[in-house]
């Protein structure tokens, strides 16, 4: 590699990487981040080099992050001079092959595409370049645009431009997707107050959780007295079912490394940290290896395009815990101390890591920097509303059609996502809630589907934004039971260092397991609201002061599921095991035994053509029976 | 110095002391746990949280940590500050039955045992207040013990609990231990001293014959005063 010392250099990276973008012969490109891979685009991707290879075909097989839609991976583009690029989902080593026919011999009868892409969006240069000139050709026109399908068609992407669209391994690709031209921009155009000026024009609040306006942390942070200060991005992304900053590591590395150094050239500092968990080694090998390429081409080391500006990244791997996310517990495990948090009363902006200056940003903050940046902060203030511009990515999970990441304006309503880009809940049945900001969020419930996703509302609503967990539940879910499953991992991840929250989450825990128990007391309710609100107060981090969220909220929109666990003994939703009981409609069963077979603990007895009987003794109520039975025969009680 | 108005009383304070401290100048009480002069403050207990007016605003704040500031309005008895104190309270009772400091103290401040909590039996009287550790690295300069685990498992105590070859059986951490938790024994006629499941041998007093510290203590002030071993056997009774 080259170095990068002036705005020719970038333009001659650039050319390169356009030339892989907008190739002159096929190429065709896997979805490889972790969730492709999870559903198998590993052997898809060896398949593929495979049979390339064995045809001898002169074809460019490369890979990408993730586009978002995980539910359809793994995911396959076929980019071909003077065609559209084409998508094609769910596919397997097997699929490989005839894909190939289609490719090279234009046999379009085996497998179809799921969305083709007409041209791609260079949003920082604010253009967009066509896959094929003129119009769309014939055998292609039938295919649906991505920005026609429900699931793309209201979002945004700003933090995720380039997930899914460039290799993360090829720093000239990022390059000819407008990258770096933000840090040519700030470094010899601006000076540090213009910097930050247009981030704090642009309203960008911090994506990690709190929602600190950005640019006012960065001019505290410029302001504090110290020689050397420090940049963090916190990539320690800990929330059950959330995985945006993954996401974003794995897929577009640099995006987070320029951030970083228009926010390091803005503070005045000259050393940075990424601190992101070892369960994240694909985010953890792509980052190094996208460090190793900015530092060979002089964007990272000393002076940085020609500039004379010095700045160089870490990376520190996290042991996973939960805490870890909160930004003083971040920097003295940093510090190679016990990840405990400290009082903030004197801002790590003033005093942080080592005691110096420490200017902390989630992931998704510093990916957006660059846009800013190239964009202006004006035009960033444009997308969301007025008190949370720009964009969200979340993570959508749980009983949701469409399971991926997602990125939308801010103020989306709620039933825009959930029914439209998640394209609503499996099986016909009933939205109920829909837990945000992680485990120490809370349920928003059905009734307020229309409620708009910004920090604000959210906040209003008794939940958070948090760092963009969004969790779906539908009518089989029991409330009290969820509660308890987010306090049980609160348990489990509080640091132990204050009483409220190591010992109160733990009371609050053994209070909603006796309630699913079916052992839940009078008065339990009014001792739960009293210590959720003790603990908010005394706690001693934003850990503790949030864990009693799942519970507060979930009291607060559906009391009367809490009141049937406690007066009826009930679980409405038929979820709490203690207080359900299969049974066998002697009407309807046909003994067909097909029950029977299936039970694991041999809890199902009778004869064949003979109606059945469940021994509840023996019961563990999986309710494997219930799925099986084709006859409706299995009733809850 | 600093102006502030502490339970409706006009105080000044220096700058840079604790709101803590500057009520307990004044005579305003506010319970402490894990609080001690001379030990860096960690705020852990959260007994000594008070609600301070600021700029019109209201919020909860660790007294033994927030230092004071000019035209805040202090308020140590709050129904916010007694919900908080009042939880802590319970919560250590169902921790620590035992200790009898814990009760006592939850008594002074009429706060009564919670019987929805289950009684813990193994957490003995030790409430994690973390002064013993602080005391051990910070004051002793040994760091012998620590803490270990997260959560409701975080214990305090060696190394992988094994018996600790750092620790030289000076007992500081029984001695700063406020609810007696640390069991520190005295054994063959004040010869030896059990403490962390080691026992230590102890050294005689050349003047009286007293056995007055343990001899892997004297070791450790010989060595990091330069003060040779046979300057230190005289105990501090007879040094008078």
């Amino acid at each position: 590699m080259s170095t990068i010392n002036t705005w020719d250099d970038l333009n001659k990276a650039a050319k390169r990487g356009l030339a892989r973008l907008l190739p002159a012969k096929v190429k065709i490109v896997v979805g490889m981040a972790t969730s492709g891979i999870a559903s198998g685009a590993q052997a898809v991707y060896d398949a593929l080099a495979k049979e390339i290879a064995n045809r001898g075909l002169d074809i460019v097989l490369s890979k990408a992050g993730s586009m978002g839609m995980d539910c359809i991976e793994p995911i396959v583009d076929v980019i071909a001079p003077g065609k559209p690029r084409l998508s094609f989902s769910k596919m397997t080593a097997k699929m490989v092959p005839i894909l190939i026919d289609r490719v090279v011999n234009g046999d379009l009868n085996g497998i179809q595409p799921a969305y083709r892409m007409d041209e791609m969006e260079l949003l920082l240069q604010g253009e967009k370049k066509a896959y094929f000139s003129g119009s769309v050709p014939v055998d292609c026109s039938g295919i649906p645009q991505i920005n026609e399908l429900p699931f793309y068609r209201k979002q945004v992407k700003i933090a995720l431009r380039n997930c899914g669209m460039i290799d993360p391994e090829n720093m000239d690709e990022y390059i000819a997707r407008g990258g770096y031209t933000a840090l040519h921009k700030a470094l010899t155009t601006m000076s540090p107050e213009d910097v930050i000026l247009e981030v704090k024009t642009s309203g960008l609040r911090g994506r990690g959780g709190g929602g600190f306006p950005t640019g006012t942390k960065w001019e505290s942070c410029r302001r504090a007295e110290g020689e050397i200060k420090y940049v963090i991005c916190n990539g320690d992304e800990g929330d059950p079912g959330a995985y945006m900053d993954r996401s974003l590591m794995e897929g577009d590395p640099h995006s987070v490394l320029e951030g970083m150094i228009i926010g390091a050239y803005a503070i005045g500092a000259h050393e940075g940290y990424i601190y992101v968990r070892n369960e994240y080694p694909l985010a953890v090998a792509n980052l190094q290896h996208a460090i190793g390429q900015a530092r060979e081409a002089g964007l990272l080391g000393k002076n940085i395009l020609g500039t004379g500006f010095e700045f160089d990244i870490k990376i520190a791997k996290g042991a996973g815990a939960f805490v870890c996310g909160e930004s003083t517990a971040l920097m003295a495990s940093l510090e190679g101390k016990a990840g405990e948090p400290r009082a903030k009363y004197i801002h790590t902006v003033e005093q942080g890591l080592w005691n110096r200056p420490s200017n902390l940003n989630n992931v998704e903050t510093w990916a957006n920097v660059p846009v800013i940046i190239a964009r202006g902060g004006q035009w960033f203030s444009g997308i969301g509303v007025k008190h949370s511009t720009g964009t969200k990515v979340f993570s959508l999970v749980g009983k949701i059609n469409n399971i991926g990441l997602v990125e939308v304006p801010m103020g989306i309503p709620l039933k825009d996502i959930i029914y439209e880009i998640g394209g609503g809940i499996p099986g016909g049945r009933k939205f109920k809630a829909v837990q945000t900001g992680g485990p120490s969020g809370g349920c928003i419930p059905d009734t307020m589907i229309d409620l708009p996703v910004d920090f604000d509302s959210l906040w209003e609503a008794g939940s958070m934004m948090g760092s963009g967990g969004m969790i779906v539940m539908d009518d089989k879910t029991c409330m009290v039971d969820i509660a308890r499953y987010f306090i049980e991992f609160l348990v489990s991840e509080s640091c132990g260092k204050c009483v409220p929250c190591r010992e109160g989450i733990y009371r609050m825990n053994e209070i909603l397991q006796d309630i699913c128990a079916g052992k839940g007391r009078r008065g339990d309710l009014e001792l739960l609201g009293r210590m959720a609100e003790a603990i908010k107060d005394g706690s001693l981090c934003a850990l503790g002061g949030s864990a009693p969220n799942p519970v507060l909220s979930t009291i607060r929109y559906f009391r009367s599921e809490y009141d049937a666990h406690i007066r009826s003994k009930k679980c409405p939703a038929g979820v709490c095991k203690a207080l359900i009981q299969y049974n066998i409609d002697k009407e309807k069963c046909t003994g067909c035994m097909a029950c029977a077979k299936k039970c694991p603990v041999e809890a199902i007895s009778g004869e064949r053509k003979k109606a059945h009987e469940i021994d509840q003794a023996k019961c563990i109520k999986c309710g494997v029976c219930m799925e099986t039975c084709k006859f409706d025969a299995i009733t809850l009680s | 110095m600093v102006n502030l108005v502490i339970d409706g009383k006009k105080i000044e304070a220096e700058t840079g002391t604790t709101i803590l401290s500057a009520a307990r100048d004044n005579g305003i009480v506010i319970p402490t746990l894990c609080h001690h002069e001379s030990i860096e403050a960690s705020g852990a207990c959260r007994l000594c949280v008070v609600e301070i007016a600021k700029g019109g605003r209201k919020r909860i704040v660790t007294s033994c940590i927030y230092l004071v500031e000019d035209g805040i309005v202090v308020d140590t008895k709050s129904e916010r500050v007694l919900g908080v104190r009042r939880l802590v309270l319970e919560l250590l009772m169902a921790r620590c039955p035992e200790s009898e400091v814990v009760r006592n103290l939850a008594e002074e401040l009429g706060v009564k045992t919670q019987k929805r909590f289950k009684p813990d039996k193994d957490k003995g009287k030790c409430i994690l207040c973390r002064l013993c550790v602080k005391t051990c690295e910070d004051i002793v300069g040994v760091s012998a013990i620590g803490l270990s685990f997260r959560g409701k498992d975080k214990v305090v105590g060696p190394p992988f609990t094994e018996d600790s070859k750092a620790c030289i059986g000076c007992g500081a951490c029984a001695y700063v231990c406020p609810t007696g938790h640390i069991e520190m024994t005295t054994g063959n006629g004040g010869a030896e001293r059990t403490i962390w499941g080691r026992t230590f041998k102890m050294a005689q007093c050349s003047v009286c014959g007293q056995y007055f510290a343990p001899e892997d203590q004297l070791q450790y002030i010989s060595n990091k005063t330069g003060v040779p071993m046979e300057n230190l056997t005289v105990c501090m009774n007879c040094r008078l």
